[in-house]
């Protein structure tokens, strides 16, 4: 067998343990811990988006939390004032937020660093107030309240939900959701990384300057990665809205923005399969963190701990690790022998 | 209408809003000296200028007097941020700009956390440190409050500025800021001269916390979070790598914030940072480097 197939085989080996990870990892843990599963889910195709922006084009952004809002409103407004099923408002969702992420994108056509992190992070700021402001859109602090004002567009409400013939507990459909979703949108990524436009994203990233010189668009470049970041944002919070059946201006925080900026930094800037990483990591650190003493302020302090142990171990994030670590197999096989 | 309009009114609404600019200023020009140094902003410099403030309510609560507890504290937070920076910051020195930003916000954890683990969560107060008494400027009554906060906040920041200016010290630590390669050749450590700035910003950070604390009727381990926003918010209009930016940036802003607070009805206590950081943001798209700083350029 030539190196050539050996490489396929190994490529169909990873997407077969991926998809056998996927349909049985429910199994492994009860229906409470599915719940858990499904909201790394959640963050990991919000981290995916992020990267795509931070990550591959190089632009901080500090408000995705606010995106993520933008998005989990979509839903609970759609299901609460129209009487959408709640699965079938994550397409406007993601479609929404992309508009707000286009418009958030607009003043980074000017600025550049900190600058473009304090505008998304006005954005982020702003965001609880202005929810609270226009109460009769978003329900003020009170918020949305699905389970009691729109109770029957809530799936699998009655306890189980049947796909294709499969019945299985409500919790269980979330985590297929959720990951469902973020392996379409890690594929779409990763596609998106891999074409031109990934190409011209990573030219924006590292010099501007040469970037123009070489013909590339830079105000579409920047809003594009803004806005297609958006669209990852938007389904995050169109699934959260799914899952916690509730919103409110506390649900999206300017901690949130910050949380998925740890996720993606920790998963390791420019890597996709480090995300999965950064999503488990910033899902279970806070419980694991709160295992360790419940007494006053010892759980933030592991929290914190944690993450700068993490970050002066891998400086790079776990994705800079799994390059590390990878690349001495795929030289060998990818080199002509 | 014009008749009727209280001169009296906006004059004490721009003290009291130089006042709180000024608490910001010592914060922000603490972010820049950090930016400066380290290339990041520190998102922990709020909650070590509330660790800070509590060492300070510590020691009052030990029978020092507040200006006594003052000094002490500041003395304290420069060694905290000296430690903090050579303990975390330093093994993270050659490390992607974000990776040092992202350990700047484990620490926010970590130092919130601690500040919960060592003074239980409860709210306390310190000691007003001036009179509480008005005082008569041309007819018009301020606050002996606001004059002072107004005072100790520019002169720290003069002090700063004078350390920078004319001490060897400042010379060799600007220089490291600006050029670390060719510091290094001409005999500075320049590792130390970022511990040194991060000393610094751990100081003025407590001259900030220490302002706040006291013109609040109770406060809690979150009590620097809101002035963070605030400092960040006129760093950036000053220009972040300027720290006369960032005093006059945070200056502007409070005064600002204040005026539209009691000037403008729907902005009310709710709205008042979100415009203020629109206003902000209209002004950075105009000046894309902030009001004082450089625009930057680089070679290709």
């Amino acid at each position: 067998m030539g190196r050539r197939a050996l490489g396929i085989a190994l490529w169909v080996a990873v997407v077969a343990v991926i998809l056998v990870a996927y349909a049985f990892a429910p199994r492994l843990v009860s229906d409470f811990h599915s719940r858990d599963l499904a909201e790394a889910g959640i963050f990991f195709i919000a981290i995916v988006g992020l990267n795509l922006l931070t990550g591959y084009t190089g632009q901080i952004s500090l408000g995705h939390g606010a995106l993520m809002a933008v998005g989990g409103y979509t839903t609970a407004a759609l299901m609460v004032h129209e009487h959408w099923r709640d699965v079938w408002t994550i397409p406007l969702a993601g479609l929404t937020a992309g508009v707000v992420g286009f418009l958030i994108g607009l003043p980074a056509l000017r600025l550049s660093g900190l600058y473009l992190a304090m505008a998304t992070f006005a954005f982020a700021v702003a965001m609880p107030s202005l929810l609270r402001k226009f109460s009769g859109l978003t329900g003020g602090g009170q918020g949305l309240r699905m389970l009691e004002d729109a109770p029957l567009q809530i799936t699998g409400l009655s306890g189980t939900v049947t796909i294709f013939g499969h019945s299985m507990t409500q919790n269980h459909f979330l985590y297929y959701l959720a990951w469902g979703i973020g392996l379409v949108g890690f594929l779409i990524a990763w596609l998106i990384v891999r074409s031109r436009v990934g190409r011209t994203f990573r030219a924006v990233r590292d010099s501007e300057v040469a970037a123009t010189s070489a013909g590339i668009n830079l105000a579409w470049t920047k809003t594009f990665a803004f806005a297609i970041s958006g669209v990852y944002a938007g389904v995050a919070g169109g699934l959260l809205a799914t899952q916690n059946q509730i919103v409110n201006p506390l649900t999206f925080t300017f901690l949130l923005s910050i949380v998925l900026l740890v996720g993606t930094v920790v998963g390791g800037l420019g890597s996709l399969p480090g995300m999965v990483v950064g999503a488990f990591f910033v899902e279970y650190l806070p419980d694991v963190s709160t295992h360790v003493s419940t007494a006053p302020g010892v759980p933030d302090f592991v929290y914190g701990a944690a993450i700068i142990v993490v970050m002066i171990l891998l400086p790079t994030g776990v994705g800079g690790l799994l390059k590390r670590v990878a690349r001495p197999l795929t030289t060998r096989l990818y080199l002509r022998p | 209408m014009l008749l009727a309009f209280d001169w009296t009114q906006l004059a004490q609404q721009i003290v009291i809003g130089l006042a709180s600019g000024g608490v910001w200023a010592t914060l922000a020009v603490a972010l820049v000296v950090i930016y400066r140094s380290t290339g990041v902003i520190n998102f922990a410099q709020g909650e070590m200028a509330m660790f800070s403030t509590f060492i300070a309510w510590s020691l009052v609560h030990h029978g020092f007097s507040y200006w006594g507890a003052f000094f002490l504290t500041l003395a304290i937070s420069f060694a905290g941020g000296v430690a903090i920076e050579r303990a975390v910051i330093r093994p993270v020195e050659r490390a992607p700009v974000l990776t040092v930003v992202i350990v700047t916000l484990g620490l926010f954890f970590v130092v919130n956390g601690a500040a919960r683990w060592i003074w239980s969560p409860e709210t306390r107060s310190l000691p007003n440190a001036f009179s509480t008494r008005p005082i008569d400027v041309a007819g018009v009554a301020f606050s002996i409050s606001d004059l002072g906060t107004i005072a100790v906040s520019l002169g720290a920041v003069a002090l700063l500025w004078v350390f920078f200016r004319f001490t060897k010290l400042g010379l060799a630590s600007r220089a490291a800021a600006v050029n670390p390669e060719a510091t290094r050749l001409v005999g500075v450590r320049v590792s130390w001269m970022l511990a040194l700035g991060w000393g610094l910003a751990a100081a003025m950070g407590a001259v900030s916390g220490m302002l706040t604390a006291p013109a609040l009727a109770s406060f809690d381990q979150n009590l620097m979070q809101p002035i963070l926003l605030y400092a960040f918010a006129g760093a950036v209009l000053g220009g972040i790598d300027s720290p006369l930016g960032a005093v006059i940036g945070s200056l502007l802003l409070g005064v600002l914030v204040n005026l539209l607070g009691t000037y403008v009805d729907w902005v009310g206590s709710e709205l008042r940072l979100p415009v203020a950081l629109a206003v902000i943001l209209g002004v950075l798209l105009i000046r894309p480097a902030g009001l004082f700083g450089r625009p930057v350029e680089q070679r290709v």
